[in-house]
């Protein structure tokens, strides 16, 4: 038959349909809406973890407490104390492939600056921390070994400290209190942004561990350790040289399991991505849900559609349509019915990748691959439940057809 | 040779464990030129012949030659090829897409055609079409506004619109009044004059006197087949004049409404 000719046929019949055809592509819609959204959101959620895994710092790997939980990881779930500060320095001395580790004390503190006063976090860490995250400092200086030795009442704030507590005026040498302590701060951080688990880092003071220890944290042992690897290629080496040491500095016995868990800031970033994930599972179930209920309504509303042109169907017949010619004009159709759905979909799904990628403070990621791949299911999904009704009207006999009321 | 050539042809319908014969063996053949009328009751078996004559339906039994080819045995779409290149069908109720226009009604046949025709000769062809049924100024009219006279020209225009061999006819002028049946009648005579082949179902016999041959069907059966001298179709209703004059009597004898 002539080809050219199924478009203009599907397009007259959509159009005398408006509102069923508007109705029915709503499913299609909302399934392609949410397709895209999803590839919009995971490409966004990849992109950010990359940066974020580059920001955490180099070759850095991560100790905490607490046996490693089967299938993933719990970030900071060690309850048990089983991290000091000897380990953290026997690691940094007697592990080649290690070049710096600095154990972590946090804790959640009100400081204050002359009438002002700030909810932040203060982190105890060793002189090397900065060296470690790549942190760069604006101005002042970083704590040094000595300042850590002697439990010096010194800080390293961040820009949000200076915004909230000292109106962006110049904080080097002034004293702000931590319970009552006061603490020279001799030095500002650059700014860094949202971490991976969406806190404003710049949301931090930093002094001395042994500090933290004594006046501020009242806690005896390390949260975790921040440890740098000497290359990338030393990482597997140096993280079973740093289990083993653990291992027999908590004198374990060979049949009990790790009190620690040793984590790459590659896998801690993938575990920080769970958000992500679930978001991303979300949608693709939204998606799968929508575009089968979706297909099923074009089904349905094919079957409408030829029964109510089996006389039209007929006429086709007994002038020379072939079974195919009919098949395929109908499958043109919920073909075309599914494009447009896939197309509003298409706008609906960028609209909505731009909203949550603002409020989740993602990059919103739009790639051609996505709109492609739209265009593509919701063609499949045309093809798929407008097939039924196609056949049956293909089968139709014709002068069955011809008679019909 | 024969275009139609019809040998021993049976239809059985099986409906439960009854087997009913609607067709228990014709054997009929149509020369080139000929307007045939096919009679009979209802459940004469003239419909399914009709069907099986316009490759509709297969014979269980017997052959049908179209045109020289053996079409007994042809899958569906090889019958489709056939009603597509040498069949033209008009049917009682016209049959015509309804908010389409008679252009696109007529251009139908021309979309299944084997060898695909460029837009501008489908438009063409279905222009020529109507101009020959005396539509050429009702090209972009819907059926709705259309006469029923005139939707059945659209009708006889669509069937032409392939050039067929044959054109059949299943109660042509049924849903017509009397005026446009003459109408009607008058083309399918000047068509055939001009040397198409017809066969046309009807129960009326006045229009059957229109033909040049008349078959009657009886259970299944050929009961009569005689050639005639065809009337014209003003003549088959002698009295059409005289009944209109009558009516508008009556219409002035009532108190001159008008």
């Amino acid at each position: 038959m002539k080809w050219s000719a199924l478009p203009l046929l599907a397009a007259r019949d959509l159009r005398r349909h408006l509102l069923r055809t508007v109705l029915t592509a709503l499913g299609i819609m909302i399934g392609i809406g949410a397709v895209i959204t999803m590839v919009g959101l995971g490409q966004g959620a990849r992109a950010e973890v990359e940066e974020q895994v580059n920001r955490l710092g180099q070759n850095v790997v991560l100790v905490f407490p607490g046996a490693q939980q089967l299938g993933g990881v719990s970030i900071g779930a060690g309850s048990r104390n089983t991290l000091t500060v000897e380990s953290a320095h026997a690691i940094r001395d007697e592990i080649p492939e290690v070049i710096a580790a600095s154990p972590e004390v946090r804790s959640q503190r009100q400081i204050v600056y002359g009438n002002r006063n700030w909810h932040t976090r203060v982190y105890g860490q060793s002189h090397d921390y900065l060296q470690i995250r790549q942190w760069p400092l604006e101005s002042g200086e970083m704590f040094t070994e000595e300042h850590v030795a002697n439990g010096s009442l010194v800080a390293v704030i961040g820009r949000t400290i200076v915004q909230e507590l000292f109106e962006g005026s110049d904080p080097i040498g002034e004293t702000i209190r931590v319970r009552g302590v006061p603490l020279t701060v001799i030095g500002v951080l650059a700014e860094k942004g949202m971490s991976l688990m969406g806190s404003v880092q710049d949301d931090i003071v930093l002094v001395p561990y042994s500090t933290a220890f004594q006046r501020i944290s009242g806690r005896s042992h390390a949260m975790a350790y921040n440890i740098q690897v000497y290359d990338e290629r030393s990482m597997e080496v140096a993280q079973a040289r740093i289990t083993d040491l653990l291992r027999e500095r908590h004198r374990l016995g060979p049949d009990q399991e790790n009190d620690f868990t040793v984590q790459t800031q590659q896998e801690v970033a993938e575990a920080a991505t769970e958000t992500s994930r679930v978001m991303t599972f979300l949608l693709a179930s939204i998606a799968a849900i929508s575009l089968f209920v979706g297909g099923v309504g074009i089904m349905n509303v094919m079957l409408v559609s030829v029964s109510e042109r089996t006389r039209e169907i007929g006429l086709r017949l007994s002038v020379g349509a072939r079974g195919r010619d009919v098949l395929s004009q109908f499958l043109v159709e919920s073909v075309a019915l599914c494009l447009i759905g896939g197309i509003g979909g298409i706008l609906v799904g960028l609209f909505a990748t731009e909203m949550i990628a603002r409020s989740a403070g993602w990059p919103a990621h739009f790639s051609t691959d996505a709109m492609i791949l739209a265009v593509s299911v919701s063609g499949a999904v045309g093809l798929f439940f407008g097939f039924y009704p196609a056949w049956k009207a293909s089968r139709l006999d014709p002068i069955e057809a011809l008679r019909r009321e | 040779m024969a275009l139609i050539e019809l040998t021993g042809i049976t239809r059985s319908y099986r409906s439960g464990k009854l087997s009913v014969d609607a067709l228990r063996g014709i054997d009929l053949e149509i020369d080139h030129g000929e307007l045939v009328a096919v009679m009979g009751s209802s459940g004469s078996g003239k419909s399914t012949l009709m069907n099986i004559v316009g490759c509709l339906d297969r014979a269980t039994k017997g052959r049908y030659r179209l045109a020289g080819e053996d079409v007994s045995a042809h899958s569906r779409d090889r019958l489709a090829s056939i009603r597509n290149r040498i069949l033209g069908f008009v049917f009682q109720d016209f049959h015509l897409l309804p908010r389409t226009s008679a252009r696109e009604n007529v251009q139908i046949p021309l979309l299944y055609t084997e060898e695909p025709l460029s837009w501008n000769a489908m438009g063409a062809r279905a222009e020529a079409a109507l101009e020959s049924v005396g539509l050429g100024d009702r090209m972009d009219h819907t059926p709705a506004e259309l006469s029923g006279g005139q939707q059945q020209r659209v009708a006889i225009a669509r069937a032409l619109v392939t050039r067929p061999s044959v054109l059949l006819a299943d109660e042509p002028t049924g849903n017509l009044d009397t005026r446009t049946t003459v109408e009607v009648i008058d083309m399918l005579q000047a068509l055939n004059r001009d040397g198409l082949t017809i066969v046309m179902v009807t129960h009326e016999p006045e229009i059957a006197r229109a033909a040049s041959r008349i078959v009657t069907l009886r259970d299944g059966l050929v009961r009569s087949d005689r050639q005639q001298e065809p009337v014209a179709a003003d003549a088959l209703f002698p009295d059409l004049d005289e009944e209109e004059e009558e009516l508008l009597g009556e219409m002035s004898a009532a108190g001159g409404v008008a």
